[in-house]
């Protein structure tokens, strides 16, 4: 099995609060892996680690085989994030928007691009609307429509059905699994969501407090706790500090 | 370097331009005004006398190379704010975009910006004026490398800043240059100024270029050695201010600020 990104003995230290703590895991290709934890776990400072944004105290971070830092712009353009709480800039029209990421990018044929996604994520109707004017759940869309521009080999998505009801949550896990499947793109996926991490992720990673504490395919996880679900999991995990 | 991606950070600027009205006004009404109240306070002094001296062009010449250094950092350092206000700087830096990249379209998009200013207000100043910015002649061009450069380093160093403390500190964007006005000599020589301020001045690119532009119009000659060194010391200005923009960012990158920069 291929690992599209390899953490080894991550830290991230502010200060005295170390956000992550030698921290090493492997993200296959082809797999949607969750990276969960509760709230002030380390996940997002882990993704924007990933993403060049974070410098890390110490470790090392591989991604497609490469040291991340000094491969960073080969490394970025196959790869695109997604997260409800960074937007796109809301004073440009969708379709301004998706230009310019696309044009960022090096996509070849913008037009043809933005029209097969805008007709994959339902959004051509939005396409000549202002950003600012869009619902959560159609900027979401947005969001994910940029995600996959450059055709990503990874796609790090952090909480991507945040803040959506039920009816587009389920729709956009729907299209992700779909999209996935279909052009065998790797995800790192976070959610809080632990019905819709079962129902798409093959993989799930838990950290807590910065470190690694559990890994395994849902089911394995569910079975080694002996719970009924993958939420009470999160919540044993996630109370096993408190005790 | 690649300009594909330096185009795409040009284009979603000027993208603004097309529908934003405070925008257009940057451009074409404000330059305007500045030129028709200073304009209009020289044909009134040209006609107290003050003879033997040109005050038409000397000070019509001041608030148009004014013009140009205030709105070249103002549109440097507004285009960086633009992401800033959006949130958008993830976004940017998670494509592969290099520093670089994004400070070259910065200067572009202000450079696009000085060019459209420039032509409204040589319109404007030979038409109810008949003073021509180009009167200067040859000099035109390293004046306005000069300003230019030197704006571009100041707008630098508000950037380094807001990058460094948040839009806390954005009110640098539009006030820090006025700092530099009375050191520069922009309406008088650096003579009237006090002799312990003198080195400072000297330290200031623009100075060379007022005190060029006031020796030129009046005398019809300019120290050529001045004008390198405002050229020379506007250089090193701009590679020390982007020296300083990317330890800024490594510094950011390092606590995670990057995100919470409109904190």
């Amino acid at each position: 099995m291929i690992n599209v990104i390899e953490t080894k003995n991550l830290v991230k230290k502010f200060g005295d609060f170390c956000a992550v703590d030698d921290l090493s895991l492997n993200i296959e290709e082809g797999k949607i892996t969750a990276l969960l934890g509760p709230n002030g776990a380390g996940k997002t400072t882990t993704i924007q680690m990933m993403l060049d944004i974070i410098t890390p105290t110490s470790g090392e971070i591989r991604i497609f085989g490469k040291p991340m830092h000094e491969n960073r712009e080969e490394i970025l353009s196959q790869l695109n994030f997604s997260s409800p709480y960074v937007q796109l800039p809301g004073n440009l029209t969708v379709m301004e928007n998706l230009k310019t990421f696309a044009r960022l990018y090096g996509v070849k044929d913008i037009k043809k691009r933005i029209e097969e996604l805008a007709d994959y994520f339902e959004i051509r109707n939005l396409l000549k609307k202002m950003t600012s004017s869009l619902s959560t759940g159609q900027l979401t869309r947005v969001n994910l429509t940029k995600a996959f521009l450059n055709e990503p080999k990874l796609l790090l998505l952090d909480e991507a059905t945040a803040s959506l009801d039920p009816d587009i949550a389920d729709k956009t896990r729907k299209v992700l699994k779909k999209i996935q499947k279909e052009r065998n793109v790797s995800i790192l996926y976070t959610s809080h969501n632990m019905i819709e991490i079962e129902e798409l992720c093959d993989k799930v990673i838990f950290i807590n407090n910065g470190k690694l504490r559990e890994e395994g395919t849902p089911e394995e996880l569910i079975k080694r706790f002996g719970h009924k679900d993958l939420n009470e999991v999160f919540l044993e995990i996630a109370r096993e500090d408190d005790k | 370097m690649n300009f594909g991606r330096i185009n795409a950070l040009v284009i979603r600027h000027l993208y603004l331009y097309q529908r934003s009205v405070p925008r257009l006004m940057d451009l074409f009404f404000w330059p305007v005004v500045d030129i028709l109240t200073w304009g209009f306070l020289t044909v009134y002094l040209q006609k107290v006398s003050l003879n033997g001296l040109n005050i038409a062009s000397t000070l019509l010449g001041a608030i148009t190379f004014w013009l140009i250094i205030q709105m070249f950092q103002n549109a440097a350092a507004v285009t960086f704010l633009e992401d800033v206000w959006e949130k958008n700087f993830l976004n940017i830096f998670v494509a592969p975009v290099k520093v670089s990249e994004f400070l070259t379209a910065t200067a572009i998009l202000a450079l696009i910006r000085i060019f459209l200013v420039m032509i409204v207000i040589s319109i404007v100043s030979m038409f109810l004026y008949r003073y021509s910015i180009f009167s200067v002649g040859i000099y035109f061009a390293p004046f306005i490398a000069i300003l230019m450069l030197f704006a571009f380093s100041i707008a630098l160093f508000n950037m380094s800043i807001i990058l460094r403390y948040g839009t806390s500190a954005q009110t640098l964007a539009f006030g820090l240059i006025f700092i530099f006005q009375p050191f520069s000599a922009v309406f008088y020589p650096v003579s009237a100024l006090p002799a312990i301020v003198h080195p400072i001045s000297y330290l200031l690119p623009s100075t060379y270029v007022f005190e060029g532009m006031r020796q030129l119009i009046n005398f019809g000659t300019v120290t050529s050695s001045d004008i390198y060194y405002g050229l020379i010391l506007s250089l090193c200005y701009v590679v020390l201010m982007i020296i300083f923009f990317s330890r800024m960012f490594a510094r950011v990158r390092i606590e995670g600020r990057l995100l919470k920069m409109d904190s």
